[in-house]
């Protein structure tokens, strides 16, 4: 199963094996990862799953859609490298994906 | 802060709204409550935060498809919502949006007093809480100090426009509450400037022209950037600065208005006096009753061992609390069990021809 790093803005660092198909966020709320609060579930309407992909993987994370980038809109301290874990699909291309939680998520 | 903070005083308060049941909450659990105590004779008001009825089927996923309601495969929020509606509609319930049930009292002859935060008051026999995950709330920017200056320099609504005369307003946000506050507040603010992350907004594309006019014709300002830091004192704020694509910069403002969406808290549900644990309402589940003899607790906001927050559970929690409802709010009248496929007193009720 692919293994998916989460760096919290203190920096401790939390490695969890996920399932292929899962979304990032399924797998940080599953490992009870902090700073992810996934507040409406997945449905890409709260920005409570913002996180920063670490730049060696954003090509194979992708790049948000419309609809992601809008609800960014209502994330804190959004960047280049911000995404909603949500709307990231656990494939095998991103097994070893590193990704930090904000400081803070609103 | 509360809206009830910035609400008008009404001058002439109208006689309250008599009764038998209210229901705090218009999501999908409240909407089926509504045709459940229909049946047994309980007339109900609705009452919700949001301005549109269906709650987080409306607010969070209206699009997106729900799998497991019992017999429709595949149905959306909306479609769920439209749905309830339609299945209430022969108990024509009266459904009031844009408010916020403040205060809840019990009244000497056992009935309940409910306060909404614009005024709006209700007597009834039995309240029903179907609120869900809490009522939707404008987001507190975790921005230092912000908490200073609400209520006095920053603002999550507005509630009477001339309060923002002459003021140097900055409005933070892309969105629709952004676009259209920036519309409704240049007329009378003494400037105006929107701050967004991005040159591209989440707002009827009409309203965004309008907003680009104003830019145009120098009588807005529009700045790409974040907020970065609140500067003021005494809860007065002075400016704020940005971090923008070419670094930090400093707006000059008086009042500000953060627009980020709503999240869901518990609110004023946390004041009348009901036990809760971690923050949801405990209840008997032979009935739903919480501690309070006459107020129940239904859907996502009740806990018990056990409990899914799941809709269907919600659907089932409603019909054991209408039962109760009705045994509590009649309790001379004799119980008869019927189907609705079958009793003709129920079919009358329906309108069933």
């Amino acid at each position: 199963m692919p293994k998916i790093t989460f760096i919290e803005s203190n920096g401790t660092e939390q490695t969890v094996e996920a399932e292929i198909g899962m979304t990032v966020m399924e797998a940080a709320v599953k490992n009870m990862v902090p700073g992810i609060e996934a507040e409406c579930g997945g449905a890409c309407s709260c920005a409570t799953c913002h996180i920063y992909v670490e730049d060696a993987w954003r090509k194979a994370a992708g790049s948000p859609d419309e609809m992601e980038e809008d609800m960014l809109d209502f994330a804190f301290d959004v960047r280049e490298t911000s995404r909603l874990s949500c709307q990231i699909p656990i494939t095998d291309a991103l097994d070893g994906l590193v990704v930090r939680i904000p400081d803070k998520q609103f | 802060m509360g809206p009830s903070e910035t609400s008008p005083v009404s001058s002439n308060p109208v006689e309250p709204i008599e009764t038998d049941a209210v229901i705090i909450g218009a999501g999908p659990v409240g909407l089926f409550a509504v045709f459940e105590l229909g049946l047994v004779d309980i007339e109900a008001h609705v009452i919700d935060i949001l301005d549109k009825p269906g709650g987080q089927c409306a607010e969070l996923y209206p699009e997106k498809p729900i799998y497991d309601i019992p017999g429709l495969p595949i149905i959306s929020g909306q479609d769920l919502t439209d749905r309830l509606l339609e299945q209430a509609k022969p108990f024509s319930p009266a459904l009031h949006f844009n408010q916020r049930v403040d205060q809840l009292d019990r009244l000497d002859d056992g009935r309940f007093r409910l306060t909404s935060d614009i005024g709006t008051q209700f007597i009834a026999k039995v309240v029903v809480i179907a609120a869900g995950g809490g009522s939707f709330t404008p987001k507190r920017p975790p921005w230092a100090g912000i908490e200073d200056y609400e209520g006095t320099s920053v603002f999550y609504s507005v509630r009477r426009i001339e309060d923002f005369a002459g003021r140097d307003i900055l409005i933070v946000g892309g969105g629709d509450s952004a676009i259209d506050w920036v519309l409704n507040l240049q007329p009378v603010a003494k400037s105006l400037t929107l701050l967004h992350r991005r040159d591209k907004f989440r707002a009827a594309p009409d309203s965004v022209n309008k907003m680009h006019g104003l830019v145009d014709d120098g009588k807005i300002m529009f700045k790409l950037g974040q907020i970065a830091e609140l500067k003021g004192e005494g809860g007065q704020l002075q400016s704020a600065v940005a971090r923008g694509p070419d670094g930090e910069f400093q707006i000059d403002c008086d009042v500000m208005l953060p627009f980020f969406g709503l999240t869901m808290k518990l609110g004023p549900v946390a004041d009348w006096g009901l036990n809760l644990h971690e923050n949801l309402i405990p209840v008997d589940t032979s009935n739903f009753k919480t501690s309070e003899t006459g107020i129940y607790a239904i859907g996502d906001i009740n806990t018990y061992p056990g409990k899914l927050k799941l809709i269907l559970s919600g659907f089932h929690e409603a019909a054991l609390m209408a039962n109760h409802a009705q045994q509590y709010i009649y309790p001379d009248k004799r119980y008869v069990f019927q189907y609705t496929t079958t009793s003709s007193s129920l079919h009358k009720k329906l309108g069933v021809k």
